[in-house]
């Protein structure tokens, strides 16, 4: 016999309100990853000490502006939601656990947003 | 939220140390240490756009006998968190918890990992002309 209501069983959201959510962005970040990390490590081996005119050059290419761009959505969508369980695992003063969650995501949204208008201002010609 | 005098689950103390749960912290400790690897890619991309001199800099400051020993360290984080992914999203799907089967992806892993990395360092030396 299950104690939960009709309500809440349809909706399936469990105690955090929010159901699979954080879980399946986790899967779906790490999956686009996969091709974005491997296009990445090939990129920086192609551009190993090159310098400013010849990287610059490169980022101008449309498909390179565009999957450092995809590189960086993900991977600080990515990088977010791991640091949330750590946080939320080990930080266990509620006010403090809230604190360190807004500053970390607060601060995972400038970087990327600071990496992504530095990709775009060097792709439009900066 | 208060415990009182609630028993706890055992401390992770208490457990014989296992290959597979090293490899499971090793993730997590990865990920974070990836983390922090970000803020180099942001501050190399910023000063990319700041200009020629900004990019002498950090280029500068990544060439360095420690920069390049934290680029290694990033590259095999990279390398381990990337192929240990791998095997989570096998076990997302429901394959690979047979014990044999989750020991052996492990130990792969963890090869796959190291020899991923030389690999890399090597071919990056080599383009160099270093080697």
């Amino acid at each position: 016999m299950s104690l939960r209501t009709p309500l809440g069983r349809v909706r399936g959201l469990g105690s955090a309100k929010s159901g699979t959510h954080h879980f399946w962005m986790q899967r779906v970040t790490a999956v686009a990853l996969i091709p974005l990390t491997l296009w990445f490590i090939y990129a920086v081996m192609s551009l190993l000490g090159a310098d400013h005119a010849t990287v610059s050059a490169w980022m101008q290419s449309p498909v390179n502006a565009v999957l450092m761009v995809l590189l960086i959505v993900a991977t600080f969508h990515h990088m977010q939601l791991g640091l949330q369980v750590v946080i939320e695992d080990y930080i266990h003063g509620e006010g403090i656990k809230i604190a360190s969650l807004m500053i970390m995501k607060g601060g995972s949204l400038v970087l990327g947003i600071a990496a992504t208008f530095a990709v775009l201002k060097v792709a439009f010609g900066g | 939220m208060s415990n009182g005098d609630r028993p706890l689950s055992p401390h992770l103390q208490i457990y014989a140390w296992q290959w597979t749960m090293a490899l499971s912290i090793l993730h997590r400790a990865t990920g974070v240490g990836l983390a922090g690897g970000t803020l180099l890619l942001v501050w190399w991309l910023l000063a990319l756009a700041n200009g020629a001199e900004s990019f002498d800099t950090v280029q500068m400051v990544i060439g360095s006998w420690i920069g390049r020993l934290c680029l290694l360290g990033w590259t095999w984080a990279l390398f381990y968190h990337f192929c240990n992914g791998i095997r989570h999203l096998f076990w997302d799907i429901g394959k690979g918890f047979e014990l044999d089967t989750a020991r052996n992806s492990g130990y792969t892993v963890v090869v796959a990992s190291l020899g991923l990395t030389g690999l890399t360092w090597v071919v990056g030396y080599m383009a160099m002309g270093a080697m």
